[in-house]
């Protein structure tokens, strides 16, 4: 199903003694996400990710603006009209139910022509629980299983009434790191398999990119970039959504566009044809930094870390406005760990350049 | 479908708002029961004794309040007597049950020794243990002692507490271990640590205990009755207890009322002060069991 | 070690002190107590060992009174003030606006005197030569006939017995179900609200479930509580409860140690220890029952 956002604001009223006024969680939101399609809400905690995912799921009602689910405005439904499942951060499973128990309950709640018999219920669990291979827990209470287990129960249950959308809130925070990567996988895998529209929160870049179709960017309620991860990784539209995006995070440096030329210091670094002159953030990714004899950018060499296939490379340079430079290069390259001074060269397509003043990307083509 | 829909969402809505009135109307039901003997005594109070008794249906409110029955409780009977010995009474027994509390459970939360599993066990066992079992060896131990009649046999008694020396004990477990050993290398001696860390960190609690401990000495009754019979050391219950059997010649029910407007008024500005500690005491104490 | 060893026993010396004096020691000496037949006071001399003491109290017409009217109060207050307070939290939960104002009227009883409070109870319900009482005002609007619950049938002076019960223990429960209720996490009603869950089902599959345990433990001691009812009983219908017919078994208790029929402390003794025996079982087939029922 087709998911349109239009205009969507919500405002809390400001909360605590001091707080006045109110609080804009999601400021005039509009995206469409596209039947059968993997979205991530991605950005840092307090940016409205959560709360969009409540409003998509009508647990919370909007001040302003409208939902559709395909063609139809759900704007004013309750939850339990709009066909959605969903996962809590922490599962929300009934302690005191067993694994088939807290599957069925859904489905218990349905009355009149919908009502289902018991054998049918246990039909559909059964089904579900052969989709995300919990077959063998059912009998199990939810206080017995690991943290995997129950992130898959709690999928099985958003699952079994076989809804149009699928919602999942930091669905991989509560499991450790081996877990995550394969919980995502996962997901992943039973999404493509039911081709359920699924809206997932996080505010790890890392997942996000890793199996959605598409990432929302947000910040202080407002959309920053909506598009295919290695898009939006690949053509940040701001400084935020660059620095947000990619481990180890990108460098940021002050910069100058002087003549056609990008400066950093008084090093001309690249050229930068058509641009006014005007005072730049020059934002670098990692492995946009190439070690050369000649290369204009001279840091001084800080330490470097060999990490088998890749080496990084920590060094500082005064422009810059983190206090160490991190750069990743191939393993193959041979540099010298107790020079002073390191050169590098730059890959125009890791450099961005941004507005000084709106942090707005600046369109330009380097060289 | 939308239509449809929309029915299904404005009757759910209709069927809310019914609830909620009817959940407010029940609130309010079982608040009116709650204050209405609150009304009823205060109301009282300001009769005089002569339009109270006049009344063969009674009134709800006065239209000439007198505090000739306050004057009366205190005059008529020795009710700041009693005001005065409760007062005595739950001071001194709060403040020894405290100091002792607090040294107890500093020995269960911080000290190690042998047998502390054993102790504290057995400890724990005795909070099993009703105080209408134990009051009758009290009642001859004291008597024997002839310590009847003295605020000695009064207070001693009621000193004891199983509950709050682990409510204590809790509490000082969670402040870390760290800042005793901190402590220790700085050589602080335990009881300058317990005074001067414990106590300000565990503030809250120590200051729940007391409450807690001064409503119930406020509010004892078995008590002080079996071991006082004589008025001059009378405790509000019993004292209110007296001027209904003996007080006041005749039934003077106006003036009853305002001794026990009297008696009730300093426990309820404690709690209206302490509103958040108290009862969140008293919860704890519940969860805890 | 040892220095370390000795200093916890010094802290934990006046504790430990008061406890063996005024605990311990009691609690074996009360079961001696019931054991010594015609044991007197004055000379504190006894004829013999053996269960005579238990006999008389189980054979004495006020004990059996006492028994009786405690039972009965205990079968009545304590599931009514549980279900009732279950009610009223669940609905006090529900709600945002004036919660607080509620909650701090609710909780008043707790912080007052039993015995003053029940003299404002004696005085609603009482009817005198002067006046029917407040209460009975109200009975009479609806069309009834002036009953005297004080001095009156033995089902009136009951209910007024039962309703101060109740209205007194009313505040802990009330404040331990908000505080359990408050405790159940709020994703497990918003993932019901996902699914559509009809209100009732949430209370009964969920709500009632995830306090199960607070319940218990409140249904409990309510038991416990209104076994040991005395000083309700007391305020409501004066020191000489075997005369008003309302005598509880703990004020049976105190009749047979102090006051106009006192002096007998075996008498008490066996009282008592019959109390606590009966308190005991009925904890422990409580306890065995909750078990079974409290799911998780």
């Amino acid at each position: 199903m087709k998911i349109v956002l239009q205009n969507l604001t919500k405002k809390f009223p400001g909360r605590g003694k001091k707080a006045q006024g109110e609080v804009t969680a999601v400021n005039d939101l509009s995206f469409e996400i596209a039947d059968g399609e993997l979205l991530a809400l991605l950005g840092p905690s307090g940016c409205g990710k959560s709360t969009t995912l409540n409003l998509i799921c009508g647990l919370e009602k909007p001040t302003a603006g409208h939902i559709f689910f395909g063609e139809r405005d759900i704007t004013a439904l309750s939850p339990e009209l709009r066909g959605v499942g969903m996962v809590f951060q922490n599962y929300a499973l009934y302690p005191h139910l067993t694994v088939r128990e807290n599957i069925v309950f859904p489905l218990e709640n349905r009355k009149g022509k919908d009502k289902l018999s018991r054998e049918e219920m246990n039909a559909k669990a059964q089904e579900t629980a052969r989709l995300v291979q919990i077959e063998e827990l059912m009998d199990r209470k939810p206080g017995e299983l690991s943290g995997g287990q129950q992130q898959r129960v709690a999928i099985a249950r958003a699952l079994v009434k076989m809804p149009g959308v699928l919602l999942l809130d930091e669905p991989l925070s509560n499991l450790d790191a081996r877990l995550r990567l394969k919980t995502r996988e996962e997901i992943r895998r039973i999404q493509k398999q039911t081709g359920i529209t699924t809206v997932f929160v996080t505010h790890d870049q890392d997942e996000a990119m890793s199996i959605s179709d598409r990432i929302a960017v947000m910040r202080d309620g407002v959309l920053m970039q909506l598009g295919k991860p290695q898009e939006v990784y690949d053509n940040p539209e701001s400084l935020f959504v660059a620095r947000f995006l990619g481990t180890p995070p990108i460098n940021v440096f002050e910069g100058q566009v002087r003549g056609e030329r990008l400066y950093i210091g008084d090093e001309a670094v690249l050229e930068a044809g058509g641009v006014p002159d005007q005072p730049v953030w020059v934002g670098i990714r990692p492995e946009g930094f190439l070690p050369q004899e000649d290369g204009p950018l001279s840091c001084a060499l800080g330490r470097v870390e060999v990490l088998g296939r890749d080496i990084s490379i920590l060094s500082s340079h005064p422009a810059c406005t983190g206090q160490t430079l991190r750069s990743i290069i191939s393993a193959e390259t041979r540099v010298d760990a107790s020079a002073a001074q390191i050169h590098f060269a730059l890959k125009p397509g890791k450099v961005f350049l941004f507005h000084r003043e709106t942090e707005e990307r600046i369109p330009c083509v380097l060289g | 479908m939308e239509v449809d829909y929309e029915k299904i969402e404005k009757a759910a809505k209709r069927r809310s708002g019914v609830l909620r009135g009817l959940t407010y109307a029940g609130l309010s039901v079982w608040a009116l029961i709650v204050l209405f003997p609150f009304y009823w005594m205060i109301l009282t109070s300001v009769k005089s004794y002569a339009s109270y008794n006049a009344e063969y249906v009674p009134s709800f409110f006065t239209l000439h309040p007198t505090l000739e029955n306050y004057e009366n409780a205190f005059t008529a009977v020795p009710l700041g007597g009693y005001l005065m010995n409760t007062v005595i009474f739950a001071l001194l027994t709060t403040l020894l049950m405290v100091v002792v509390s607090v040294l107890a459970a500093y020995a269960f939360a911080r000290l190690e020794f042998k047998g502390k599993n054993l102790v504290f066990t057995l400890f724990l066992s005795l909070m099993m243990i009703p105080s209408e079992l134990v009051v009758i060896t009290n009642f001859v131990t004291i008597t024997n002692l002839d310590l009847r009649n003295t605020f000695t046999g009064l207070i001693l008694p009621s000193v004891t507490s199983v509950f709050y020396i682990y409510l204590l004990k809790e509490n000082f477990e969670q402040v870390p271990d760290e800042l005793y050993r901190a402590a220790k290398v700085d050589g602080t001696s335990d009881l300058k640590y317990l005074w001067k860390v414990m106590v300000p960190i565990c503030r809250p609690t120590i200051v729940t205990v007391t409450i807690l401990k001064i409503i119930e000495c406020w509010n004892s009754y078995v008590w002080p009755r079996l071991i006082t019979d004589d008025p001059a050391y009378y405790l509000v219950s019993n004292g209110i207890q007296e001027i209904r059997e003996n007080g006041f010649g005749r039934e003077n029910i106006p003036a009853m009322m305002a001794a026990v407007v009297v008696i009730s008024v300093p426990l309820i500005i404690l709690f209206l002060v302490f509103r958040r500690k108290i009862m969140e005491g008293v919860a704890r104490g519940g969860m805890k069991g | 070690m040892s220095t370390n060893n000795k200093k916890a026993w010094l802290y934990l010396l006046p504790a430990l002190l008061f406890l063996i004096f005024f605990m311990v020691y009691p609690l074996i000496d009360v079961i001696i107590y019931s054991v010594e037949e015609g044991y007197n006071f004055a000379s504190q001399t006894y004829f013999g060992v053996g269960t005579y003491n238990f006999s008389y109290v189980l054979h004495d017409p006020y004990c059996l009174q006492a028994v009786k009217n405690t039972f009965i109060l205990v079968i009545i207050t304590a599931p009514v003030s549980s279900g009732l307070a279950l009610l009223i939290s669940v609905g006090l939960s529900s709600i945002r606006p004036l919660r607080e104002l509620y909650q701090t009227i609710y909780f008043l009883p707790y912080v007052t005197n039993t015995l003053a409070v029940g003299l404002v109870f004696m005085i609603l319900f009482q009817r005198t030569e002067y006046t029917d009482g407040m209460v009975n005002l109200l009975i009479n609007w609806f069309g009834g006939e002036s009953v005297d619950f004080i001095d009156g049938p033995y089902w009136a002076k009951m209910f007024v017995l039962c309703f101060y019960t109740v209205w007194v223990v009313m505040p802990f429960k009330i404040l331990v179900l908000t505080s359990a209720l408050a405790s159940v996490n709020q994703d497990y009603y918003k993932a019901a609200r996902v699914d559509g869950t009809p209100r009732l089902r949430v209370f009964t599959k969920i709500t009632l479930p995830m306090i199960s345990p607070m319940l218990f433990y409140l249904v409990i001691t309510g038991f416990i509580g209104a076994f040991k009812a005395y000083s309700d009983a007391v305020a409501l219908f004066g020191t000489d409860l075997n005369a008003a017919g309302m005598n509880t078994i703990v004020g049976y208790v105190y009749d047979m140690l102090y006051g106009d029929s006192g002096g007998y402390p075996s008498y008490a003794s066996a009282a008592a220890v019959i109390l606590f025996v009966i308190v005991l079982t009925i904890t422990c087939v409580n306890l065995l029952v909750s078990r079974k029922k409290v799911r998780y």
